[in-house]
Formats: structure tokens, C-alpha cells, sequence
């Protein structure tokens, strides 16, 4: 059942996926909005020139002489405009720059692409830091309204769009914090959350998105619990 | 405070730093010339230095060439090296002799980022990039210099997640001024950072090993996320995209995973993807690592997958697991015992 039902995610995925040689040309857009969700963690957003599928990447720069990164997309599929989440790394090279950015700055951008995408079937979605952007751009987009959503962060200000996802998801979103503790909140990392949780459901795939460590150890979690690898999507900030 | 190291800079950077220091502008290439082609330690070593250069020297910077801390050698004649870098981290590069030739395996990273299901260095995520000194230190300091024959980037790291200080480090590698290597006998191994690969295939004479492991894309995104952005089919439409000619090598590496990837259909789609292309598929021994639910095939079943391939039209071999019992063998590095209380959390 989950490997036809991975198939008929593929082909939908070709055209995510189609020619990315042109989809790594970049493209001046100018920024409309600008937000700091909390310290050194920003949204920003720039008009949508392209469709694309909850799940993808763009590549982000301010200049043609700073590399660009990926970014996940963490706006709604149907929405005017394409968000970033990102988080302001002082010893980066592009980070910094971006974060000092106003309405109206232009930055370098590429269309959309990735094959990271959510759909209806039943998941659970497990994100660190600013690794929940990819699965607010699938709850925008319509998709996962039974899924679950774990997010862990450092500090209680990690939790993005938390007030949106309580609302969505009520005891199906768990927030683990690893180093403050507050109300509604598992004091902890969300890999001890995972261990501490008797049996997982079945027929469910697993996606995961944050740091290569955090990725790394709930996927081994998981497998130790008895999942299939094959039920396991990751996305790694690269 | 810790001194800047002069090791792995190119004689342009060397010229600024001699600038600085008031030095005549030739000093810039002396010192290259000491580090590169005399092995010095040390700036007492570079004797046609005046004693004032070299003391001042000494007092703005370091040499920054390393000694190995540990080896551990194999039944095999293999040995492993642990080199240590920046902060109190470590490294390990492979040293891997045969009947005709010897390879020095080298990292290019403290650990990788990528998460491969299947690669012990992926568990211990990523720590430190490493410069271009600390990837050229393993091959300078290491005890059989002198008998090596080719060197591959399949250490600890993904190179291409690294490029700035890959690029440079194979600059020193081949060039006269440097260690004067040929380019032919070099592999940057990489899983398909496409970008970056494109940089590489412009600016190196190198040759390229591509991690394939399969050539289904829903297969492939779940033994290396990778795909999810840099899928195979795109990474192959960037190689037919050059021009190799009749020296530089491409190859696809390939870890043999027992009923997954050794099917007639997966022969069948490798033949259809690289239909044409001028390229090897070395295919490898899965060598098992802790809490994998992956096993390697048989022998049996990779010498037929390697028939059919061959067959095929596809050049085929199959890579010797050697270094083993070190845990020096393809996909085992690691120095995650040695990563202290991270600073990371999540």
C-alpha cells in the first residue's frame, strides 16, 4: 500500500522536479514584507512569480557573489506570496546580509523545486528550529489536517506559528523544549519524547526536517521502533 | 590566541602576507617552495628566510602542518590515520596500498551533513569545515608519502559541501608550484551537490565519482535526502552536459543493499540512465553499520548484478573491501567517540 502510494506521489513530483538546470536561474524579486519572529529568526516574502508544490525549496541570495542557499518555502501553495523562515547564522556569509534587508531591497531567487512534498496521507510530521517551514507550507496548502506535528526547539521563542498550529492541531502539535520550560509544553528534546512513546501508529509515513543530528537520530529512533526506512522522508538543511 | 597557518595558501596569498610583513616580494615564493615541495615543519626549517623574516613569521603566524595522532593498520596492509584539526576535532584518512598502486582516502570534512541511511560518518553529523591545509596535511604528513599514486576525496565529508577549500586544496594538489600531482590521478567523490559539481567540472581536470546507489528516484530519496533537491536524473543531464574527452574518468558508485537495490529493474534503468555515456559503476560491499536496517547482498548476487551490467554495454567493477577489521572500509569512518558534549541542541 505505501509503495503505491509512493508511486503515485512520483508522478506528480515530475513536475517539481522537471529541468532543474532552469530552475536555478535566479531572478531579481522585491521584498514585501519583513518580519522577526523572534531573535535572529525571520520571515520574509517577495510576490509568488511561480506555482509550486508544499514541500519545495527555493535558492535565495542577495548578490551574484554570495552563493546562494536553499530555503524552504513556508507560505501556502494558493498564497500571493512565497515566505522564508530563516535563521540569522552570525559567522554565515548570506544570513547576516539578509537579515539586514527592508521592504523594498531586492534579492536574487530561483523558481521553486524539491521533491520533499507532503500529501493526505496519514503522517507525522517532526521538525526542529526552522525546520517546521516546508509543513506550514502543506498546512497552508490544505494538506495533513490529521497529522501530527512535533516541533522541537532550544527555548520556548523557537516555537514559529505556534499559535496557528495550537488552534489546527490542539494535542496533535508537540512542542519539546529542550532547555526552558513552559505550559503545554514537553520539557525536553522531542528525541526523547519519540523514545518515551510506547508504540507509533502504523500505515503512517514519517517526515523529518531540521539539522543533519537531529534528522540522523529520530530516523535511527524510528527504525528502532520497528519502522520501515521506507516510510521515512528527510529533508536536511544543506 | 591562535596564529593563522601559511599551509595550504597559494603563493598569491602568500605574496599578500609577505607584503604586510615589509618582505621582499620573492620570500613569498621561498616560503611556498618550503612548504610544497620541502616538507618544512617549522619556519627555523626555511633556511634562506633571514633570521628576521623567519622570527617575524613565527611571531604573526604558524606553519600549521600537522602530525598524525593515531594509526591503526589492517591484516590487509590498510592503515588509519586520525588527524586532528581546528578545536580540538578529528579526522581519519585511509591509506589503501595494493600490487600496483597506493590511495590515500581523505576527508573534507569534521563528519557531513547529508544523512545518508547507510554511512557510519553521516551518524555523527556535521562539526567543522576543513581548509584546504587540513585536507593537503593528510597527504603531507602522512609516513608513506612517498608511495602514493592517487588520491580520493571519500573520506569523512561531502567535498562539494566544502567547495571553496576542496577547490583550493586540489589547486595545490596540481600545480607546479604545488605537489605537482597529475589530475588524472585524483576522484572527488561527491552524492550530486549539482550546483557545486558544476563548478568543479568548469574549474578541475580532476575526475569525478558520483554516489548513486540506485537509479529510482523515490528509492534514492529515502536512502539520501540529497534527492530531494539534487535528484540523480538531473545530476546525469549536468554530466552529459561535458565534455570529458578521453582522460578524465566519471564513475558511479554504487553499495550493493540486498533486495533493494540489486534487481534486474534496477540493471535495466542504470543501462537506460547512463545509455551512451562514457563511465564505470564501481559497485561495493555494504558494510554494515550500527542500527541499519539495511544488509549487503551476497557475492553471488553483485558478481551477477556486474554481468548483467557488463552486458549491458556498462563498464563494471567491483570494488575490494579492504581495511575492515580498522573500520577504515568504505562508509565506516568516523570520529563521533571523539565529538565532546555538542553545543548544538534541538
Amino acid at each position: 500500500m505505501a509503495w503505491m502510494c509512493t508511486f503515485a506521489k512520483s508522478e506528480s513530483m515530475d513536475k517539481g522536479l522537471s529541468n532543474f538546470i532552469r530552475s536555478i536561474r535566479l531572478k531579481p524579486v522585491s521584498i514585501d514584507s519583513f518580519t522577526e519572529l523572534s531573535e535572529n529568526v525571520y520571515v520574509l516574502s517577495f510576490k509568488r512569480l511561480h506555482d509550486f508544490l508544499p514541500g519545495q525549496v527555493v535558492a535565495i541570495t542577495t548578490g551574484l557573489s554570495i552563493a546562494p542557499r536553499l530555503y524552504s518555502i513556508c507560505s501556502g501553495s494558493e498564497e500571493t506570496e512565497i515566505s522564508v523562515l530563516f535563521n540569522e547564522k552570525p559567522e554565515g556569509e548570506l544570513t547576516p546580509r539578509l537579515a539586514k534587508l527592508k521592504i523594498g531591497d531586492s534579492i536574487m531567487v530561483s523558481a521553486p523545486f524539491g521533491a520533499f512534498l507532503g500529501d493526505n496521507f496519514p503522517a507525522w510530521w517532526i521538525a526542529s528550529g526552522t525546520g517546521i517551514a516546508p509543513f506550514r507550507s502543506m498546512i497552508h496548502s490544505g494538506l495533513g489536517k490529521n497529522n501530527t506535528l512535533i516541533h522541537g526547539g532550544r527555548t520556548l521563542d523557537s516555537f514559529y506559528f505556534s499559535a496557528e498550529f495550537e488552534k489546527l492541531y490542539s494535542d496533535r502539535y508537540i512542542r519539546c523544549c529542550s532547555q526552558e520550560s513552559g505550559e503545554g509544553v514537553y520539557n525536553g528534546r522531542l528525541t526523547h519524547w519519540l523514545k518515551e512513546q510506547q508504540s507509533l501508529p502504523e500505515n503512517t509515513n514519517f517526515y523529518l526536517c531540521g539539522s543533519s543530528e537531529m534528522v540522523v537520530e529520530v530516523r535511527d529512533i524510528l527504525l528502532s521502533k520497528g519502522i520501515a526506512f521506507e516510510r521515512i522522508m528527510s529533508e536536511i538543511y544543506f | 590566541m591562535e596564529k593563522e597557518p601559511l599551509f595550504g595558501k597559494t603563493p598569491e596569498e602568500l605574496k599578500v602576507i609577505t607584503q604586510k610583513l615589509g618582505m621582499p616580494n620573492f620570500t613569498a615564493k621561498q616560503i611556498s617552495e618550503w612548504l610544497y615541495k620541502n616538507n618544512a615543519r617549522s619556519f627555523e626549517e626555511m633556511t634562506n628566510l633571514s633570521k628576521k623574516a623567519r622570527l617575524l613569521l613565527e611571531e604573526n603566524y604558524e606553519v600549521g602542518v600537522t602530525d598524525f595522532s593515531k594509526v591503526q593498520a589492517s591484516t590487509d596492509g590498510t592503515k588509519k590515520y586520525l588527524f586532528p584539526t581546528q578545536k580540538n576535532r578529528f579526522i581519519e584518512s585511509a591509506y589503501i596500498p595494493d600490487a600496483h598502486r597506493a590511495t590515500l582516502c581523505v576527508s573534507s570534512q569534521v563528519g557531513c551533513k547529508m544523512g545518508c541511511l547507510f554511512c557510519m560518518t553521516g551518524k555523527q553529523g556535521f562539526q567543522a569545515q576543513l581548509t584546504a591545509g587540513e585536507i593537503i596535511n593528510q597527504i603531507i604528513s602522512l609516513p608513506e608519502r612517498e608511495s602514493l599514486t592517487n588520491i580520493v576525496y571519500m573520506g569523512m565529508g561531502e567535498p562539494f559541501d566544502n567547495l571553496e577549500h576542496v577547490m583550493r586544496s586540489l589547486e595545490i594538489m596540481t600545480s607546479e608550484w604545488g605537489l605537482g600531482m597529475s589530475p588524472r590521478r585524483i576522484t572527488v567523490s561527491t552524492i550530486g551537490v549539482i550546483p557545486a559539481m558544476k563548478h568543479f567540472l568548469e574549474n578541475s581536470d580532476c575526475n569525478l565519482a558520483v554516489s548513486m546507489h540506485t537509479p529510482f528516484h523515490e528509492e534514492r530519496r529515502k536512502l539520501m535526502p540529497i534527492e530531494n533537491v539534487y535528484p540523480i536524473a538531473d545530476v546525469i543531464r549536468l554530466l552529459r552536459s561535458f565534455d570529458f574527452g578521453k582522460q578524465r574518468r566519471i564513475s558511479f558508485e554504487y553499495i550493493m543493499f540486498a533486495g533493494i537495490n540489486d534487481t534486474p529493474e534496477h540493471v535495466k534503468e542504470l543501462a537506460r540512465l547512463l545509455n551512451g555515456m562514457r563511465c564505470r559503476i564501481n559497485l561495493i560491499r555494504f558494510h554494515p553499520i550500527p542500527s541499519t536496517p539495511l544488509r549487503s547482498s551476497n557475492d553471488a548476487t553483485i558478481e551477477d548484478f556486474r554481468a548483467a551490467l557488463v552486458e549491458k554495454g556498462i563498464r563494471t567493477t567491483v570494488r575490494a573491501s579492504r581495511g575492515l577489521d580498522i573500520f577504515a572500509a568504505c562508509g565506516l569512518l568516523s570520529t563521533k567517540e571523539l565529538v565532546k558534549q555538542q553545543a548544538l541542541d534541538f
